[in-house]
């Protein structure tokens, strides 16, 4: 009996740190819709912070809670400057692209706290006078799980004091719905998107301050974090706090039974729960369904799609033609960047089908990148296939992926449906990496050979010319369904989904074949990158690859075909570049975050805008 | 008989917002539905299009019981709709919009390789012209002036040979000018295709100039229904909704 | 009080409001009449500072305002009404009045809940209710008295008649002649002639983004021409 009692309260202590986590992500969301991805980068840094100062300031019961405190409000000031800084230059962008520039500093604070702490992992201070264990009915239970246990209770009652009881939260809840009018009601939002951002950030510190004794501090914190808050915040439902208690709690005691019964799943337990939960109540357990219409696109509404125009034709030949002639004046290692730059242009193209035409943002496309190479790395090791075969067949398993994650993903919309592919994506992380006797585990699936004639120790050039053809035809075939009937019932489906209801369309049969074609899609450039690199790695499905993706199509120009390539060269080459460095996370989100500043429209939407007119591209129609 | 709606009821968190609505409707007439806001006239429409799920009764159009079907099933038994806020593709232009309507009515919207833009062209053009529309075609939606909208709502509306139309607010937010010649060509159409129309409408020109019957909905019921005649004389309907002064058209 | 001069404002690239100019005497009610897609909303819009004027002067109290963001213009004494109600929802009546309250300002009696629901008593008995659970027409008067509670010297309404019945429609319209009689200046855009005639002094016609006429309410309705040609059949 009291293992079990020992068991529900272990679970409720570690619902703190996520509760705050979660809590902190929704209250910046709702606010200023930012889905901000440096989120778990707070979480990380409260821990750092917290483990420096309780080190300044002795390790008593005042150098330890103070240091808390104080690593918590120094966090919040840190999201505070990062909005000020960042963010309030990009509001004004289409919706989501904030989000490349958080990913930009998830990279920058990854490198500081590499200089800072180091790269070895920090055990964390225990709390004084909490260092025993208590015993119930027999069994253990460490002294410092009862404070944490008390945490979240007082953390949910002072923000619903906070919420309800005060002028300021009275504004912020009139801001999540509706954040012009509270504006043009006088209120400087300027001050009151800082001051959510420094909340939200502070919670976020705060649950990696107090996790610090169990959990220490490393630099994988931000984004084990992040995934799990994530689902939190669904689960509970966008906006509630409230919600998001019960969600961190329920998932905390998932947890800790699930791992009783199946240790295996414990990685994938919480991301089932958070399917259960969205196909039963798509909005979470106390959110509710977003408004549609006020918080919609910024700025301009698409144009229509027309055909390219001659001289944009003869662009696209020319690039063809220099692809062409390229091993002919390229070393091996130019060889090698285009065959990357070729194969994640397809990828990007494949996200920006759905999240662009489709409006269906996937924050997990690395997904069927993944199931793309890990399907054509099995038939090899285990069916003894020929790489052409592989290739194939590869992507099968892509679809089959895409059919079944797709088949809840499309019942949903905007943010939800967003972190319900992020989910899913990290409950086939999980499998692979936890599947050892079947796909390697964390080893990856080796020695991945091309056939004889692409072999590219002889030479790259049949393997670069192979790349080249099945990426550009995959391109040019995703193009061509954006102009028939398919790709325009798509975009019906995206531009009013009332509309497409009244004459007859069936949103979620469209919208589920739109996402296996694009999961297709990126897992044949999944099955060709694991034939260009020899292995396949967890890593193919992990989300920092599937972030990869959304900032391509992002920083490109999601409102544009040519976005997600120019983003997959841009991304891809300055990557190669930078990587050579020491620290060169730290530039590469510098740089991310300076592009962000500067094309506010993606980069193919500025070059659009001034090179437009001389390729023949019809200037949008005045009124 | 075109519609027989019988006993709708409808309550949401035990406020009966549709309490025991029963109409009929007849190819080529133009039926109004009014009332004060929150009388219920939404939610009536709601269940007729298939949004809502009656609590109780039925909805019979033809042979066909309506009442908690998907609304993209009642658009294939042939029920067009216009929305009292435009509900258009704004990233297609006029034509591509009855081209979209056209497709799905031709059940062509899994063809993953023809043209879209270059399918149904004639049929497009033939009802764009029937609305005043053709030399807009190629003007992509979100440009137009809202009455020229409307006129593409109706349009798309037609694509599928409706045999009944339902018209949420058709003249909302549109100058009296243009409230006069769209229902003028409403009608019009309605006569030539012998189409039954359903309306809902604020504006008491429109109603009482266009509208063959009414129906008065209050607080979930009906108070009144007759020929515009009667009910602008019903003193109930005066009270609750005509008013004295400004309601007189 | 209010005055408008060489407006212009795009969307995108569309041209929205050409050389616009109006103005709006201290106590005054101006209607500006035009029909969906005219530049109604887009011109109360850019007075509030919601949208960026591209070029053109907009001042009040003389002092210019033009590209101010929207809660400093608000704190100068401008009231916003925007259209489709846009209430909070979620929040209470009590708590949608308070997003909406300033200080006092001095030159007026300051507006209170207590006030308010004298001027509209459908609310007093509707104070703990969120705003979503309202009919519509008792939200457009809680968008007004929302607006109220910042004690603005002029207020701007965006289409106060749209989509209200009949009765309705007649209760906002004696509240308008209240908020005269009480001292403040109102720019109301409007598509209702009958409405429009019971309330304002004057008008202006907007047409594709541009003003057509401006004349008081009563020269308008005796110019059968500009009637016909702008507004009714």
């Amino acid at each position: 009996m009291g293992f079990y009692i020992v068991q529900v309260l272990t679970g409720l202590s570690s619902a703190a740190a996520l509760f705050l986590v979660a809590s902190g992500l929704s209250i910046i969301f709702g606010v200023t819709r930012v889905v901000n991805l440096a989120h778990g980068s707070f979480y990380m840094l409260g821990a750092y912070i917290a483990y420096s100062l309780i080190d300044l300031f002795g390790r008593g019961g005042l150098g330890f809670w103070g240091g808390i405190v104080l690593a918590a409000v120094a966090v919040g000031m840190i999201g505070a400057i990062v909005e000020v800084l960042i963010l309030r230059r990009v509001y004004q962008a289409p919706e989501l692209f904030q989000l490349v520039a958080t990913f930009g500093v998830i990279l920058v604070i990854q490198d500081i706290a590499l200089l800072v702490w180091g790269a070895e992992d920090l055990v964390g201070h225990r709390a004084p006078g909490l260092t025993g264990a208590v015993d119930i009915m027999g069994t253990p239970l460490p002294a410092y799980d009862l404070a944490l246990i008390a945490i979240s209770p007082v953390v949910l009652a002072g923000l619903w004091l906070l919420f309800n009881r005060t002028r300021w939260g009275t504004l912020v809840r009139a801001a999540t719905q509706d954040r012009e009018m509270v504006g043009a009601l006088g209120v400087n939002q300027a001050w009151l998107f800082t001051g959510t951002f420094f909340l939200g950030s502070m919670l976020a510190g705060l649950g990696g301050a107090v996790q610090l004794p169990k959990g220490g501090a490393d630099l994988l914190m931000d984004f084990n974090v992040i995934a799990a808050a994530f689902v939190v915040v669904v689960v509970g439902g966008m906006g509630s706090i409230f919600g998001a208690f019960l969600a961190a709690v329920l998932i905390a005691e998932l947890n800790a039974f699930g791992i009783l019964v199946f240790p295996e799943i414990t990685l994938v337990l919480m991301f089932l729960v958070m399917a259960v939960v969205l196909i039963f109540r798509p909005w979470g357990l106390l959110g509710s369904p977003e408004a549609p219409g006020q918080k919609g696109q910024q700025g301009p509404p698409e144009q229509p799609l027309r055909p390219a125009p001659v001289r944009v034709q003869m662009a696209g030949v020319a690039v063809v033609g220099f692809l062409a002639l390229l091993p002919v004046v390229a070393g091996p290692f130019a060889l090698v960047l285009t065959v990357d730059i070729l194969i994640f242009a397809l990828f990007a193209v494949s996200l920006h089908f759905i999240m662009g035409p489709g409006g269906m943002v996937s924050f997990g496309h690395a997904a069927y990148f993944g199931g793309g190479a890990y399907g054509a790395a099995l038939l090899i090791h285990y069916a003894n296939s020929n790489m052409e075969s592989a290739m194939a067949l590869g992507p099968v398993l892509a679809a089959v992926l895409a059919l079944v994650f797709g088949w809840f993903c499309v019942r949903l919309s905007g943010v939800y449906l967003a972190m319900l592919t992020l989910a899913f994506a990290q409950v086939a992380w999980s499998v692979v990496f936890q599947w050892n006797d079947v796909t390697g585990g964390d080893d990856g699936l080796l020695y991945i050979v091309k056939s004889a004639w692409a072999d590219t120790a002889q030479s790259w050039v049949p393997f670069y010319l192979l790349t080249a053809v099945l990426c550009l035809s995959a391109m040019l075939f995703l193009r061509r369904v954006l102009f028939s009937p398919f790709g325009y019932a798509m975009r019906a489906c995206r531009d009013s989904e009332l509309r497409s209801h009244a004459i007859g369309i069936n949103v979620l049969e469209q919208r589920w074949l739109a996402f296996t074609l694009s999961g297709v899609a990126a897992g044949v450039a999944g099955s060709l990158y694991v034939f260009s690199k020899g292995s396949a790695f967890p890593d193919y499905m992990s989300i920092p690859l599937s972030f990869d993706a959304l900032i391509m199509v992002l920083l490109g120009g999601v409102k544009t075909l040519l976005g997600p390539i120019v983003g997959a060269v841009t991304f891809t080459w300055i990557q190669d570049e930078i990587s050579r460095f020491e620290y060169w996370r730290f530039f590469l989100g510098l740089a991310i975050i300076l592009l962000v500043i500067a094309f506010p429209q993606g980069i193919a939407g500025f070059g659009r805008r001034y090179l437009g007119p001389w390729f023949g591209i019809r200037a949008e129609e005045a009124q | 008989m075109t519609l027989v709606v019988d006993g709708l009821f409808k309550a949401f968190g035990g406020v009966q917002a549709v309490n025991n609505v029963s109409f009929r409707l007849d190819a080529g007439e133009l039926l109004a539905l009014i009332g004060p806001n929150g009388a219920g006239k939404t939610t009536c429409f709601n269940m007729l299009n298939g949004q809502l799920r009656p609590d109780a009764g039925s909805i019979r159009f033809f042979d066909n019981e309506l009442a908690g079907v998907a609304p993209r099933k009642i658009w294939r038994l042939g029920v067009g709709r216009t929305f009292q806020i435009t509900a258009t593709f704004g990233s297609m232009t006029v034509r591509e919009n009855v081209q979209m309507a056209l497709m799905s009515y031709h059940r062509r919207l899994f063809a993953l390789l023809p043209r879209a833009a270059a399918l149904y062209v004639d049929e497009a053009m033939a009802l764009l012209d029937r609305v005043g529309m053709a030399d807009q075609a190629d003007r992509p939606c979100s440009v137009l002036a809202y009455g020229d909208l409307k006129r593409v709502e109706l349009a798309v509306a037609l694509a599928n040979e409706p045999r009944l139309l339902l018209m949420d607010e058709p003249t909302a937010g549109m100058a009296p000018k243009e409230r006069v010649e769209l229902m003028a060509l409403t009608a019009d159409i309605v006569a030539e295709r012998k189409i039954a129309v359903l309306f809902t409408e604020h504006d008491m020109d429109v109603v009482f100039g266009h509208a063959g019957r009414i129906l008065v909905l209050n607080r979930g019921q009906l108070i009144a229904e007759g020929n515009p005649a009667e009910v602008r004389e019903n003193d109930q309907v005066r009270e609750v909704y005509l008013g004295a002064e400004l309601g007189h058209a | 009080m209010l005055e408008v001069t060489r407006l212009h404002v795009f969307y995108g690239r569309a041209h929205i409001l050409a050389d616009v100019a109006l103005s709006v005497d201290k106590g005054e009610v101006v209607a500006l009449l035009g029909r969906n897609g005219a530049g109604k909303s887009t011109t109360l819009k850019s007075v509030i500072g919601l949208l960026r004027p591209a070029d053109g002067e907009i001042r009040f109290d003389g002092e210019p305002i033009a590209g101010q963001p929207s809660h400093v213009i608000c704190r100068k004494g401008i009231g916003y009404v925007p259209e489709e109600r846009r209430v909070f929802s979620d929040l209470t009546v009590l708590e949608n009045l308070e997003v909406g309250r300033q200080a006092p300002r001095t030159g007026l009696p300051s507006w209170t809940t207590d006030r308010l629901f004298d001027l509209f008593p459908n609310l007093a008995e509707l104070r703990t209710r969120p705003a979503g659970r309202m009919s519509g027409g008792e939200q457009q008067m809680l968008t007004i008295a929302r607006t109220l509670m910042g004690n603005p010297r002029a207020v701007l309404l965006d289409e106060p008649s749209e989509g209200l019945a009949p009765v309705i429609v007649e209760q906002m319209a004696a509240t308008i002649t209240e908020l005269k009689r009480a001292g403040l200046t109102v720019l109301l855009s409007e598509q209702n002639l009958r409405f429009a005639t019971r309330v304002a002094d004057r008008a202006y016609i907007i047409e594709k983004g541009r003003i057509r006429y401006e004349g008081t309410m009563d020269a308008l309705m005796a110019d059968e021409s500009v009637r016909s040609a702008y507004l009714t059949v």
